[in-house]
């Protein structure tokens, strides 16, 4: 990854260990970004089971949950990820 | 054998359910005991009803008296606005949050900034509420509305799901947690949370009767408890929430055989001499300007004078006014008030709802402790309710007053309606005493006439005294009976002058008629005086008479002797010669 230059995507994905929902959604983001905005973006994944205090600090509550960073507006999914059209809206990378 | 029997009971020891004190003031005597320990309690009820307040006076009495920390997770109101919102009733959250005693966490979910994109479940939410449980050891949680979560995220399946694993999970983290709910239209919640809290569920409700709003409480359901099932108003003022059980089902208060003078020593005099009995009810009725609340006050002048905390709840006057027209009969209240004996208590009864009044009544009761009080006047207490409110209010009242020994009297105003000695209110069954004072109006002005119309378990006149209000106080005087009837006022002056008249009257004849006697004693004397004098004078008469007598006598025989010496002397001369 280009982590030299800045990226165009900052996501932040919350997951709760190694759950389904989590493990699913881990390989669509990847999968999404990857196939969209490969190597424009830096996908940051963080487990809340060892970052408890995240969880108030970000205000989640339901997940998995990622993040749109940047570009503004940030934007909050929930979710697998499995609804590819939705996520791709969400990250204003409609076809 | 018995070793079974004993198993038997351990195993029903464990059963029974552990209860988690709430500390809110009422609340954990309807419960007998609070809200299940370890257990989530359903809180419900429409908007305003007091839900968060009542919730978050849990986690603050829980963390200041029973020292178990609490973890508060709003879904409505942002965390700062809810330190403002309470810190009026008292409540310091962020000395309490400082203190690790409470943790505060605001969850915000709008559906217009999340987009959902497939399966997802509430994990974040279980790892904050674990997290915030965790680090701060609490003991007490409020989900605080937790149907939130229903606007802000779809999938209705995963929530129900979700809802029903954390109160699973809640439980096996044997923390006490009440979830507040929203109530629906057909349902205690809108999104059916009953469904999942079996345990216990407590519904509130705010009512509007006459333009006077009664916030209300009532358990639904405490599975495996005993609780009170009526509706129990409560209070939210500046100490938080009072719940008032009022309903004592026994009859079974103590009660004292000690009078209490009234003040008036006439009035004692006719109450078997020594007055009511301590811890009992009294009702003084009367038409308007009898000199009920003088009557009332005097009584509570006489208690504060032998040194007893009193309360003047006045619905009708302001206690300036009370003190400055006590004063024209004589008593000043005043000094009481600044010796911290006697509290006044005004308010009109309109400004809270019958209900409150009693909670205010028995909260004042609380923290004064007296040993008299007077409702001054009942009568106004109908404005807020019915009828049958106010008496059922009042026996309430009396309830829990002769529980703590109060003596109490109550005034009433009655309409002269002429015939009918029933108060407005429908109480005089229910005191124990009852003094009428009546207008008495005769010969062209008014008198006021006081009757005893019971008094349980003393002997008591039965007769009506005249009941005088003057500027040295409060008397009674008899009313004069006689054969023109029962007269008042200056009737009864004029009947005691008259008779004052006919007494002087006949005063005046028989003094005239001894004067007399004397006058002819002393006639009679004088005359006996005047014949003893003659008596005596004729007496003397007669025995100077016998003296001289005696006395001639005896001159004639002693001139006779001296004659006849001297004859014989001179014959001898003769004899001789014989010739002269």
């Amino acid at each position: 990854m280009e982590k030299a230059i800045k990226p165009e995507y900052i996501l932040r994905l919350f997951v709760t260990g190694a759950t389904p929902n989590s493990v699913r959604a881990i390989t669509n983001i990847k999968s999404i970004c990857e196939e969209h905005v490969r190597g424009k973006y830096l996908l940051e994944i963080i487990d809340l089971y060892s970052h408890q205090e995240m969880a108030e600090l970000q205000q989640v509550v339901a997940v998995p949950m990622l993040v749109k960073i940047r570009p503004l507006p940030s934007q909050k999914l929930i979710g697998d990820m499995s609804d590819n059209k939705k996520v791709l809206e969400a990250l204003g990378l409609t076809v | 054998m018995s070793n079974r029997t004993k198993k038997g009971l351990s195993a029903l020891d464990n059963r029974t359910l552990k209860k988690t004190l709430t500390g809110i003031t009422g609340l954990d005597e309807i419960t007998e005991g609070g809200l299940p320990a370890g257990r989530p309690t359903l809180v419900c009820g429409g908007t305003g009803c007091g839900k968060t307040l009542l919730s978050l006076e849990f986690l603050v009495k829980g963390a200041t008296l029973y020292n178990e920390p609490g973890v508060f997770m709003a879904f409505e109101e942002k965390a700062a606005e809810l330190t403002t919102n309470v810190a009026s009733l008292g409540f310091d959250l962020e000395k309490l949050q400082k203190s690790k005693m409470i943790k505060l966490d605001y969850v915000h979910i709008d559906r217009s900034e999340v987009e959902e994109t497939g399966e997802y479940d509430l994990g974040g939410l279980f790892i904050r509420l674990g997290h915030a449980i965790d680090s701060i050891g609490a003991k007490r949680v409020v989900l605080d509305t937790i149907e939130n979560i229903f606007s802000g995220l779809n999938n209705q399946g995963i929530l129900r799901a979700e809802i029903r694993r954390l109160f699973q999970w809640l439980k096996d983290k044997k923390v006490t947690t009440i979830i507040t709910g929203e109530q629906g239209n057909e349902t205690l919640t809108r999104h059916g949370l009953e469904e999942y809290v079996s345990d216990c569920v407590i519904l509130l409700d705010h009512r509007i009767k006459n333009q006077i709003s009664t916030r209300i409480l009532r358990i639904v359901k405490y599975r495996g408890s005993i609780h009170g099932t009526n509706e129990y108003p409560f209070l939210i003022d500046a100490d938080g929430i009072s719940v008032l059980p009022i309903t004592s089902i026994r009859l079974d208060s103590k009660v004292s055989s000690k009078r209490v003078p009234t003040g008036i020593r006439a009035l004692d005099t006719m109450l078997g001499g020594e007055g009511f009995f301590r811890g009992s009810s009294i009702l003084v009725s009367g038409t308007a300007g009898t000199g009920k609340t003088s009557l009332a006050a005097y009584f509570v002048n006489e208690a504060c004078n032998r040194g007893e905390r009193c309360i003047f709840f006045a619905f009708e006057e302001s206690p300036y006014q009370i003190i400055r027209n006590m004063k024209s009969i004589g008593i000043d209240m005043e000094d009481h008030v600044k010796n911290g004996l006697l509290h006044f208590h005004a308010s009109r009864p309109y400004l809270y709802g019958l209900e409150m009044q009693l909670v205010e009544i028995h909260k004042i009761i609380q923290k004064v402790k007296p040993t008299t009080i007077v409702l001054d006047p009942i009568t106004n207490l109908a404005n807020a309710g019915s009828v049958s409110e106010v008496k059922s209010m009042l026996i309430r009242l009396i309830d829990f007053l002769q529980g703590k020994g109060v003596t109490v009297m109550f005034t009433a105003l009655t309409l002269s309606t002429g015939t009918s000695e029933q108060t407005d209110e429908g109480v005089s069954s229910i005191v124990d005493a009852w003094l009428l004072l009546r207008d008495i109006e005769s010969n062209g002005e008014r008198n006021r006439g006081i009757y005893i119309m019971k008094s349980r378990g003393m002997r008591h006149s039965n007769q009506v005294r005249e009941f005088l209000i003057r500027d040295t106080g409060l008397d009674l005087v008899d009313v004069y009976l006689g054969p023109e009837g029962v007269l008042f006022g200056s009737a009864r002056e004029t009947q005691q002058l008259s008779e004052a008249a006919v007494v002087a009257v006949r005063t005046n004849d028989s003094s005239r008629r001894n004067r007399e006697i004397g006058r002819k004693q002393k006639v009679l004397a004088s005359k006996i005086e005047t014949l003893q004098e003659e008596f005596e004078s004729a007496k003397e008469e007669l025995s100077r008479a016998s003296t001289e007598e005696e006395l001639r006598k005896d001159i004639f025989e002693k001139d006779r002797q001296t004659i006849s010496k001297k004859r014989s002397e001179a014959n001898k001369q003769v004899k001789p010669g014989n010739k002269r």
